[in-house]
């Protein structure tokens, strides 16, 4: 596991990072992408994954960027954490994203792919038993958000309605 | 790794065929829009990671003024206009002739002379591209989408990143040469899906390597 120490650790689309105190984990322009944040406030240790697409099923082929799906990237996610020395009890996640950028017909299932991240992360975070403390997702607008390790509060900004704290 | 890496000079050069041809076909409509002369840069075409799609309009965060469209038919895609707020400001303004006018609080009024751009630049490109590979390619109607780049254009990576973390971009500079300094500079993105590769090769006579 690599932790990165410095001001503010980036996280790209389909990346995944950690960092611990004071470090912040930022990760910019999510649109049907969800960002998950897994933390162990005791320890202020977190790791933050950009997640574009539901499932490593729908891959067509291997040898895949595993960090790109809900059902690999949280997996990699917590299992990181807790081989790092995070308790798996302690263990709270928040998330941000699955917006729905464009509303337009069309056959295929891009339409729905922002409920879709959000219903696989949910589905991950159930099978870890990892509770969400709180998420700011669906909607329309696009989300940078930034996870603090000091105070554990994930900053949500959209160019529309400013930044919140969750 | 895939397909896209093994592209061959050839093939590249036929990328760049088509963003010369459709860009071509853009830039005198918008020129007949705007009356004035508009120019564009040579095409370029990258093979770029879904992080450096992002960087090249400034970072996934940079807001951005997009008209999306989806293309279906025989060679499906995704197509971006994408200018940056200013741009669209220096558009709009030309356009309606509009004085009041922030990208932050947009009216209906520029919203649909923008969208009406994108669909207009947007629709003769693809006619030219259309013509010159020899299939059917149908746009969807655009959508204009104020937005940060990394949100709007990760839409269009979508039917890549089913098989690739990267992908082929042909991407067209259009510059209106105003005499105000202030040049609208569009960027086009076509994003054609992985499948439709092969299809446009083997219509312009392209053998793999």
């Amino acid at each position: 596991m690599k932790t990165v120490t410095g001001q503010v650790v980036k996280v790209g689309i389909a990346d995944l990072k950690f960092a611990k105190s004071p470090d912040i984990l930022r990760t910019s322009g999510l649109g049907s992408c969800v960002g998950v944040v897994i933390y162990d406030q005791g320890l202020k240790m977190a790791g933050m994954a950009h997640v574009m697409l539901p499932e490593s099923k729908q891959a067509k082929k291997t040898n895949q960027n595993m960090y790109k799906y809900a059902d690999t990237a949280i997996p990699i996610l917590i299992e990181a954490l807790i081989k790092d020395g995070a308790r798996k009890f302690a263990l709270k996640a928040k998330l941000a994203g699955g917006a729905q950028m464009f509303s337009f017909t069309s056959k295929n299932d891009m339409l729905r792919v922002g409920e879709r991240n959000i219903q696989a992360v949910k589905d991950q975070l159930e099978i870890y038993r990892i509770p969400i403390i709180s998420e700011d997702i669906s909607g329309n607008s696009g989300r940078t958000i930034e996870f603090s390790l000091e105070t554990c509060l994930l900053n949500v900004r959209t160019v529309s309605k400013g930044a919140t704290n969750i | 790794m895939s397909f896209i890496k093994s592209l061959s000079g050839t093939q590249l050069d036929a990328l760049k065929e088509i963003g010369n041809i459709g860009s071509g076909h853009a830039a005198t409509a918008l020129s007949m829009m705007l009356d004035r002369k508009v120019e564009m840069s040579i095409p370029s075409v990258r093979v770029v990671d879904f992080n450096e799609m992002m960087e090249l309009v400034g970072g996934p965060e940079t807001l951005i003024v997009a008209v999306f469209l989806r293309i279906e038919g025989d060679a499906p895609g995704n197509m971006f206009f994408v200018l940056s707020p200013e741009e669209a400001n220096a558009f709009v303004k030309q356009l309606t002739g509009t004085t009041s006018f922030s990208i932050a609080d947009i009216d209906e009024m520029s919203a649909s002379a923008l969208q009406e751009m994108g669909n207009i630049l947007a629709g003769s490109y693809l006619s030219a591209l259309s013509d010159f590979i020899n299939v059917l390619l149908q746009p969807s109607v655009p959508i204009l989408s104020i937005d940060m780049a990394g949100a709007i254009l990760a839409e269009g990576l979508y039917e890549l990143s089913h098989v690739s973390d990267y992908a082929i971009i042909i991407d067209t500079l259009i510059d209106d040469h105003s005499q105000d300094n202030r040049p609208i500079q569009g960027h086009f993105f076509l994003l054609p899906d992985p499948d439709s590769f092969s299809k446009i090769f083997n219509n312009l006579g392209v053998q793999p390597q």
